[in-house]
C-alpha cells in the first residue's frame, strides 16, 4: 500500500521537470530531477521499491518526452543498480554515495541518449552534445542533489518508519 | 490719560506689556510641550496602525499591478495572434498555450494544452504571429507535443526570398538553426528572408522562418551553408497557433529504398 506514494511523487517530479526545470538551462543542458530523485530514493535505508520506481518513472518520462522510452527506463534502472552497489560500499557517507550516483548516472544517461538518438538518425555532434548538454546537466544535477536527498530522506522515513526499540 | 495717549508713558508701558508677553509665552510654550507629551504617543500608535494599513494596501495594489501587467502581456500576444489569423484567412487556427518543454535536453519539443479533443492531429504545422514554430509530433486527448524547427531531427524545406533558391533548414543541439544544401552558384547575403517552400508537403508554403545571419561558402564544398536567425524566440513561447486545416502529405512511400 505504501508503494502507492510513488504515483503522486513521480507525476509531480515529471511535471516539475517539464514545466520548470527544463526552462532553467545552463548552456543548453538542464537538470534531470527524476534521475536525482531516483538516486536519492534508492540510497535510503529500508527502501525496497526503488526498482519499481525506476521502471515507472522511465515509462512516464518516455510518455511525456519525445525520446524513446527505452532510454529513460534503462538509464533509471542503471541509476538504481549503481545506488544499490554503492550503498553497500560507502554506507557511512550517504552524501558521497549520492554525489557519485548522480555524477555517474547522469553521464551514463547522457551517453545512452546520444547513442540511441544517433542510431535513430539524429545528427548529434558528439563534442557539442557532451560539452553543451551532458556536462552542464551533470553540474546542475550535482547542485540539486543535496536538497533532493534531504526531501527523499524525509519521505523515506515517513513511508518506511524504522521499528521502535523496546 | 492724555499723557499716556500722547506717548509720554511709552517706555513704562513697554516694560509692563513686554513682561506680560514673556510670561504668556512661557505658559504657552510649556502648555504646548505638555500637550504634545500627552497626545504624541496616541498619535504614534495611530500612525503606526495607519502605516501598516497603507503598507498592506500597497502590497495588494502591487500584486494587482503584476497581475494586470501579465494580463496586458497576454492580451498583446493574443491580439497579435488574432491579427495574424485575420491576415491569413485561408488557414484555420487553433490557439494553444505552451505548458512545458521536453523533459530531455536532447530534444527541442514543447508541450501545448490542446489535443485531439480540439481537432489537433499529428503533423499539423504550428506558428506564431511572427513565423513558423514547428509541427505536431504526438497527440493525446488534451495535449500535444510539438517538434520545434530547432530540433536536431527536424528538417524543413525552405526557399530564400531574395536569392530565389531552395534549401534545407536543420536544427542543432544548441537550438540554433542553419541552412544546408544551398547551391554553390547562388548568391546568398546576410539579411535574406527564409520562407517555407511547401515542398515535401510537411508545411504550407510562404511561412516566415527567419533571416540569414552569415554564409559559409568554401571552394571545396559541394553546397553552401548559412546560419539563420529564427523570427520566433523558442525560449519565450507562450501561445501558439496550430493550423488545423492543413493536411500534411506523407511522401515516405514515394522515396525509393536504398
Amino acid at each position: 500500500m505504501r508503494n502507492l506514494i510513488a504515483v503522486p511523487v513521480i507525476i509531480l517530479v515529471i511535471i516539475l521537470q517539464s514545466a520548470v526545470i527544463s526552462r532553467i538551462t545552463l548552456l543548453s543542458g538542464y537538470a534531470d530531477l527524476a534521475l536525482v530523485m531516483l538516486a536519492a530514493w534508492a540510497l535510503q535505508d529500508g527502501v525496497e521499491s526503488a526498482w519499481h520506481w525506476a521502471v515507472a518513472t522511465g515509462l512516464f518520462f518516455g510518455f511525456v518526452s519525445g525520446i524513446p522510452w527505452i532510454v529513460p527506463v534503462i538509464s533509471y534502472l542503471a541509476v538504481v543498480a549503481l545506488a544499490n552497489l554503492l550503498q553497500s560500499r560507502v554506507w557511512q557517507a550517504p552524501l558521497l554515495a549520492m554525489f557519485s550516483v548522480t555524477f555517474l548516472g547522469t553521464i551514463f544517461s547522457g551517453l545512452l541518449s546520444l547513442v540511441v538518438l544517433r542510431f535513430l538518425g539524429a545528427p548529434l555532434v558528439i563534442g557539442d552534445t557532451l560539452g553543451l548538454l551532458v556536462l552542464p546537466g551533470v553540474l546542475l544535477n550535482m547542485l540539486i542533489a543535496i536538497p533532493v536527498y534531504a526531501v527523499m530522506r524525509d519521505l523515506a522515513r515517513w513511508t518506511y518508519p524504522s521499528p521502535e526499540v523496546e | 490719560m492724555a499723557l499716556a495717549l500722547g506717548g509720554y508713558f511709552s517706555s513704562a508701558s513697554g516694560v509692563f506689556t513686554g513682561s506680560l508677553v514673556n510670561v504668556q509665552f512661557w505658559f504657552s510654550s510649556r502648555f504646548v510641550a505638555l500637550q504634545e507629551f500627552f497626545t504624541a504617543p496616541r498619535d504614534t500608535i495611530t500612525l503606526r496602525q495607519r502605516n501598516a494599513e497603507l503598507e498592506a494596501e500597497v502590497s495588494e495594489l502591487q500584486a494587482q499591478v503584476i497581475q494586470l501587467q501579465q494580463q496586458v502581456g497576454q492580451t498583446a500576444i493574443l491580439a497579435a495572434l488574432l491579427d495574424f489569423a485575420q491576415a491569413n484567412p485561408e488557414n484555420r487556427f487553433r490557439a494553444a498555450a505552451v505548458i512545458g518543454r521536453d523533459p530531455s535536453p536532447f530534444l527541442q519539443y514543447v508541450i501545448i494544452n490542446r489535443g485531439s479533443n480540439d481537432g489537433i492531429l499529428r503533423g499539423m504545422p504550428v506558428v506564431t504571429d511572427q513565423g513558423l514554430v514547428g509541427r505536431v509530433d504526438a497527440v493525446i486527448a488534451d495535449a500535444a507535443r510539438v517538434q520545434l524547427i530547432a530540433d536536431t531531427a527536424s528538417s524543413v524545406n525552405v526557399r530564400l526570398q531574395n536569392a530565389d533558391t531552395e534549401a534545407s533548414l536543420v536544427g542543432s543541439v544548441t537550438g540554433d538553426i542553419s541552412l544546408e544544401l544551398i547551391p554553390p552558384d547562388v548568391l546568398v547575403e546576410p539579411g535574406d528572408l527564409v520562407l517555407t517552400s511547401g515542398l515535401g508537403g510537411g508545411y504550407p508554403p510562404d511561412l516566415i522562418v527567419g533571416q540569414v545571419v552569415n554564409v559559409r561558402s568554401r571552394d571545396f564544398d559541394l553546397f553552401q551553408q548559412a546560419t539563420v536567425q529564427p523570427v520566433v524566440d523558442f525560449n519565450r513561447l507562450q501561445v501558439v497557433l496550430v493550423i488545423v486545416n492543413f493536411k500534411p502529405v506523407d511522401i515516405t512511400p514515394l522515396i525509393p529504398a536504398p
